[in-house]
Formats: structure tokens, C-alpha cells, sequence
């Protein structure tokens, strides 16, 4: 899947997390900003690489602005961003939310 | 026993923080909303957020409730196939006007179903009416399908169309009230009453509740967790109607064993009607935590 333009989910409010994606041309890039980086850094950028997998997206910038979100929010914030940077945000993927 | 569902509390469902804490309050049910309190620009990502969290968060006891858009919106269908999907208990059809409106809305969600393989008729509904129209068609909305397991009345919408606003006395509601009321009651499901915004004002809410309570409303929609437990306190039975519930209880089981339906207790007639307000009494006082599992009182 590719990404068609830029996208921004989420909000940098507490408990929450903000992705923008971006088209890229090397790979999943993650660029991670977290309170608790040290503590859930590798758990936060593993939810972000199986997710993207999942979609089949391959070459894609991942800014992530996290203030201290649960994983479940932090992959809605991840799949919200993916649906608005491929255009179809009103048509969920259900092979892969299934 | 019919489910308990004294109180409804609403939370945004683009809320990350509100929606991690929901479970923590107590509330007999959790209304997670996609629609009135999402901006037009977030309704996907509440969607997306509120589908995670149903399958992700342990809410308890609580009924869980989703308010979706309209299906008169472009978000409609992705909000009830998303809630199928993620097993929500309850789907509320937000500005119900019609009979039609729930049956239409009961089309897309088994079809949403059988797309997803799940069991037909597992996702129950619920209606809110907010106009004139909704209103004067309580009885059928109330009757519109089996999922239906109440009926609410959202007055911030209701009072506009009425043109006009709140009133402390809430005269402007009692038609809307009682006209929802009975077209739950004769359909045999639950009736909510609207939410009361000026969350800082105890005593207004405390009057509003007691009003509903009075009438025999389930329970009342909240916007702050604040207001679970003064809805619950005046719901909570007193010690002397739960020692009568539980005489009336004692009296029947005896007159069963003795093959008999009919009984009196201190000379009144007890019958189907008085066991299941004696029934419902007993359920509120465990809930309220005035009695144990066996329904003894704690404070014997």
C-alpha cells in the first residue's frame, strides 16, 4: 500500500499520541518522540512496525509525538493516520482490522 | 433479572484519557459518542479510537454503548460496522424520528453482522428521540425491533425544536418524559432520561433526578462521573422498603411451596406486580450495596 500525501492523526494531549506520515522513499523510517521512551520505546516503535506490515506499506516517514498512550490508542492514532494519508478513511480495512 | 441502568454516562469518544478511565466510576452503562461531541473532522479517528479501546480496555460490569452518526451522514455505515466488529453490547441511532429509522439502522447492523460472522441479533440498540416528531412516534420507535433495550430522550436538541429552553421546574419536559416513558413501558425496555449540563449545580441535578425517579425512568444520562453517585443515592432503596421487599419475597416463596400463587402480607393482596417491584427494590439495594449476595442488610 502506498501513502498518497501526508496525514496527521491524534493530538499531543495526555494519554493520547500524534503520527504523521509522510510519503518516504527508504524504508519505515520512525522518528519517535515519547515522555517514556526509555521505559516503552522498543514496545511503542514494535506496535508501529507490525501495524504498518499488517497494511503493507514499505516506504513511509513516521513522526510519533507520544504522551504516554496506551497501545490500543496508540495503533487507532497509527491506523487513523494510515486510512487518511491512502484516502480511505470512511473504508476501514477489515482484512487487517479483522 | 432485568439489567440495572440507573445511570448512562457519556464520554467523547475522541477522549484518549476519558476513555482509558471510563471503567473506574461505576456507571451501570458507558455511552462511548461519535457523534455530538466530535468534531466533523475527528469522526474517523474517534471511530478508529473507540474501536481499539472496546477490545482492548476491561470496562467491568458496565453495558457498553456506542452513539454512532446518523446513517443520513457519510459516516454512518463505517460507524456501525466498526462497532459490530468490535462487540460493542448496545449501538444507540442518535435523533430517532421514525419507526423506520431503527429499522433501517437494524438493516445495516445485521448485515454488518453477517459480513464480520457474527451471531445475528447479538448487537442490541437503543433509540434516542430529540424532536417534536420522535416524540409524538415514541411508542413505535419503542416497538421497532426486538434488539431495542430502551429508549432515551436527548432534550438539548428536543427543547430547540420545541423552541424553547431549560426550566428548573422542567415543565417544558414532562410531555416528552412521559410520552417516552410509556412507549418504553408498553414495550417492555428501558427508559433514560436526558443529561443535566450545568454539572457545578447539585441541588438543580438532585431535583432532576428525583423527578425522573418519581416518574420511573431506568436512570438518567451523566456527562460527569460527579454525578453517578448522588443519581445512585436517590435511587438506593431505604431500610424500610427493603425489609418489605424482602417479606413480600419470604411470603411468596412460602405460599409456592404450598402450591399456592396468591397471598396476603399484613393484609394486602401480594401479587405479580408487588414481586417484581419487591424484586427490583432488592436488586437497587445490592447494587447500592445495602445488602449482600443472600440479601441480608449490613447494618444487622
Amino acid at each position: 500500500m502506498e501513502i498518497k500525501h501526508t496525514a496527521l492523526a491524534g493530538t499531543l494531549e495526555s494519554s493520547d499520541i500524534q503520527f504523521t506520515l509522510s510519503k518516504g522513499d527508504s524504508g519505515v523510517e520512525i522518528n519517535l518522540d515519547s515522555q517514556v521512551e526509555k521505559q516503552f520505546g522498543k514496545q511503542i516503535r514494535k506496535v508501529i512496525t507490525d501495524l504498518l506490515a499488517e497494511y503493507g506499506i514499505e516506504n513511509v516517514k513516521v513522526r510519533a509525538v507520544d504522551k504516554g498512550a496506551l497501545d490500543c490508542t496508540i495503533k487507532a492514532r497509527l491506523i487513523a493516520a494510515i486510512q487518511r494519508a491512502t484516502d480511505t478513511k470512511n473504508q476501514p480495512n477489515w482484512e487487517v482490522l479483522g | 433479572m432485568e439489567r440495572l441502568r440507573r445511570t448512562m454516562m457519556f464520554v467523547p469518544g475522541n477522549n484518549p484519557a476519558m476513555i482509558k478511565d471510563a471503567g473506574i466510576y461505576g456507571a451501570d452503562s458507558i455511552m462511548f459518542d461519535l457523534e455530538d461531541s466530535v468534531s466533523l473532522t475527528e469522526k474517523d479517528t474517534a471511530r478508529m479510537l473507540v474501536f481499539e479501546a472496546l477490545q482492548t480496555v476491561d470496562y467491568g460490569k458496565s453495558e457498553l454503548v456506542v452513539r454512532i452518526n446518523g446513517l443520513d451522514t457519510e459516516m454512518g455505515k463505517a460507524d456501525i460496522y466498526a462497532m459490530v466488529k468490535a462487540g460493542v453490547e448496545v449501538i444507540r441511532l442518535p435523533k430517532t424520528e421514525t419507526a423506520d429509522d431503527v429499522v433501517e439502522t437494524e438493516k445495516v447492523i445485521e448485515e454488518a453482522e453477517k459480513f464480520f460472522g457474527i451471531e445475528v441479533g447479538r448487537t442490541h440498540m437503543m433509540a434516542a428521540i430529540e424532536s417534536a416528531e420522535g416524540v409524538l412516534n415514541a411508542p413505535a420507535i419503542a416497538k421497532a425491533s426486538d434488539r431495542l433495550i430502551g429508549i432515551a430522550l436527548g432534550a438539548e436538541d428536543y427543547v430547540t425544536n420545541m423552541k424553547t429552553h431549560r426550566y428548573p421546574d422542567g415543565a417544558e419536559l414532562s410531555f416528552a418524559r412521559n410520552m417516552i416513558l410509556h412507549g418504553a413501558r408498553a414495550a417492555g425496555i428501558a427508559a433514560f432520561d436526558t443529561v443535566y449540563s450545568d454539572v457545578d449545580n447539585t441541588e438543580g441535578f438532585n431535583h432532576e433526578v428525583e423527578i425522573i425517579h418519581e416518574l420511573g425512568f431506568d436512570g438518567k444520562s451523566v456527562i460527569n462521573p460527579r454525578q453517578i453517585p448522588l443519581v445512585n443515592a436517590i435511587y438506593a432503596p431505604s431500610e424500610k422498603e427493603i425489609r418489605n421487599a424482602k417479606d413480600v419475597l419470604n411470603a411468596i416463596e412460602e405460599a409456592h411451596k404450598k402450591g399456592s400463587g396468591v397471598i396476603s402480607l399484613r393484609g394486602k393482596m401480594v401479587d405479580k406486580p408487588v414481586v417484581a417491584r419487591a424484586e427490583r427494590t432488592m436488586a437497587l439495594a445490592k447494587a447500592s450495596h445495602l445488602v449482600d449476595e443472600e440479601g441480608n442488610i449490613y447494618a444487622e
